[in-house]
């Protein structure tokens, strides 16, 4: 089978609210910056371009389709989008490179959430008649879940804290983040209940933002001459859209995905998890069975800022930056997508 | 020059077209017009309200109906202490994970209930019933503590 190499990766800044920038100008930087680490000129100098948007967050039908206008005037041969987070986007591109159909692809996700109210926007992705019509936003169905973990006795609400505690303090060193902060867990359970049992800080907060990758055959890396990393597994699994239908204290699609992606078969430096809630993180670390020689979510994760269609590109990209700087040698990254982790992908990566 | 504008457009979001809601979805919908709530038996003989249409182990149709009862056991609960705009309760609530007696998976709905102090996981609570039901999951009005039920 044919090794894939990730050659590049950008991620903007996460914004609260960008204003009046719109989708294309988000984009349109980061496809810059990726091709600049490669040096390429265009998308044209790619073989396949994949994205990863959700139509819901601009309202509209195709509004997808708009965000090509970020590949230049003449539009790529092979294109393809997911209704998802760009992590998909990488999926679709590693099965186009193995099974032969391409040697590079450039990914981009993107999300522009300010303008709606993100999680009453979100609930029109659950089913349609039984969940939709309430308008069951995905805070509400997180403290659901959470819930249910409290209620277990597996966590407690100063374990949810600690998550955010260290996401703050891990976010100082990641210039972009929107929330960061030496704040300690005492601090942070003082703080009134959005939506009990969860407190603001439980939930990733609403950002504006993309982010790019350019990954490639192990072969068109080391013509490029660039550094790269080795993705050496990738898997995703689904579990039921109805979340009365799971267990939400555990994350059965994680551990499925994560044996099958070989997480396990040698020791992990670090781990980039895409947890849009603090108790999500301790579910994710369980299921990928994560122990302290592991360091989690050290850019502070989706806690600290949170671009919905990119997030879980970006885990993938941190790792990726994290072990071509020197600082890991191998490392696993974590999507997930519908409400209560309903979906998740792991991706490991190894170094050249 | 800075752009700060933003434009904005009324917008309504729904189906432009008819459509049926099928074998399954539609008898249960029914069964809410006619105040019963119906459950579909699963392959490994657990009951599922609402029910789906196909089997989430074996994708087999399903076709065993069930009626259940209308009151149940909260299994999760949370607060919401700001209803949004969009919720189907103005006043404070919760949203409730409920098991209806002669089920065996919850079903979400919400809760009117005077605190969050009111609630309680394993406390009971029944349907209420808007006025005129016309087939349609939010002809549960909501879902209300039972009197003296267990909390």
């Amino acid at each position: 089978m044919r090794e894939i190499a990730v050659v590049a990766f950008s991620q903007s800044a996460c914004v609260a609210d960008i204003g009046a920038v719109n989708e294309v100008e988000l984009i349109m930087p980061q496809l810059q910056a990726v091709y600049a680490q490669v040096g390429l000129n265009s998308a044209q100098d790619v073989d396949f371009v994949c994205s990863g948007s959700c139509d819901y967050l601009q309202g509209a039908a195709f509004a997808f389709v708009a965000g090509v206008d970020a590949l230049g005037a003449v539009p790529p041969l092979k294109e393809s989008h997911v209704e998802m987070d760009a992590a998909w986007a990488l999926y679709e591109a590693v099965l186009k490179i193995r099974t032969g159909h391409a040697d590079s692809a450039l990914l981009y996700g993107f999300g522009k959430s300010s303008p709606g109210e993100l999680p009453a926007v979100l609930s029109q992705r659950l089913d349609p008649y039984y969940l939709a019509p309430l308008w069951l936003d995905t805070v509400s169905l997180a403290a659901l879940q959470a819930r249910m973990l409290l209620d277990s006795g597996s966590i407690t609400e100063s374990d949810m804290a600690a998550v955010v505690s260290r996401s703050r303090q891990n976010a100082q060193a990641n210039p972009l983040a929107q929330l960061a902060g030496d704040v300690g867990v005492a601090a942070l359970l003082q703080d009134d209940y959005l939506l009990a049992p969860l407190r603001r800080g439980d939930c990733a907060p609403v950002s504006d933002g993309a982010a790019a990758m350019i990954i490639a055959t192990v072969e068109q890396a080391r013509r490029w001459g660039v550094p790269y990393v080795r993705l050496t597994g990738i898997d995703q699994r689904i579990e039921s859209h109805n979340p009365c239908m799971r267990d939400l204290t555990d994350s059965v699609s994680t551990r499925q995905a994560a044996a099958a992606a070989g997480v396990h078969e040698a020791a992990l430096d670090v781990a980039e998890i895409y947890a849009p809630f603090s108790h999500q993180e301790i579910i994710l670390t369980r299921a990928l069975g994560l122990d302290e020689a592991t360091v989690v979510n050290p850019s502070g994760g989706v806690l600290a800022g949170n671009l919905m269609m990119a997030s879980g590109l970006a885990r993938v990209g941190e790792v990726f930056q994290r072990i071509v700087n020197g600082d890991a040698r191998r490392g696993v990254a974590h999507a997930t997508s519908g409400p209560c982790l309903q979906h998740n992908l792991v991706a490991v990566l190894e170094g050249a | 020059m800075a752009i700060t504008e933003k434009l904005s457009q009324e917008f309504e979001l729904g189906f432009t077209y008819t459509r049926s809601t099928g074998p399954v979805v539609g008898r249960f919908l029914t069964g809410l017009r006619d105040s019963r709530v119906l459950g579909i038996r699963g392959s490994d003989g657990r009951v599922l309200v609402p029910p789906p249409e196909y089997d989430p182990a074996t994708a087999a149709a399903l076709s065993d109906w069930v009626e259940v009862g209308q009151e149940g056991t909260v299994v999760s609960w949370c607060w919401v202490s700001e209803p949004r705009a969009s919720h189907p309760l103005q006043q404070p609530f919760a949203w409730v994970m409920v098991r209806l007696d002669g089920a065996d998976v919850p079903m979400i709905h919400c809760l009117q209930a005077s605190s969050a102090e009111a609630v309680s996981t394993g406390g009971r609570v029944r349907v209420a019933w808007v006025a005129e039901p016309r087939g349609h999951i939010t002809d549960i009005r909501c879902f209300v503590p039972v009197p003296g039920g267990a909390s």
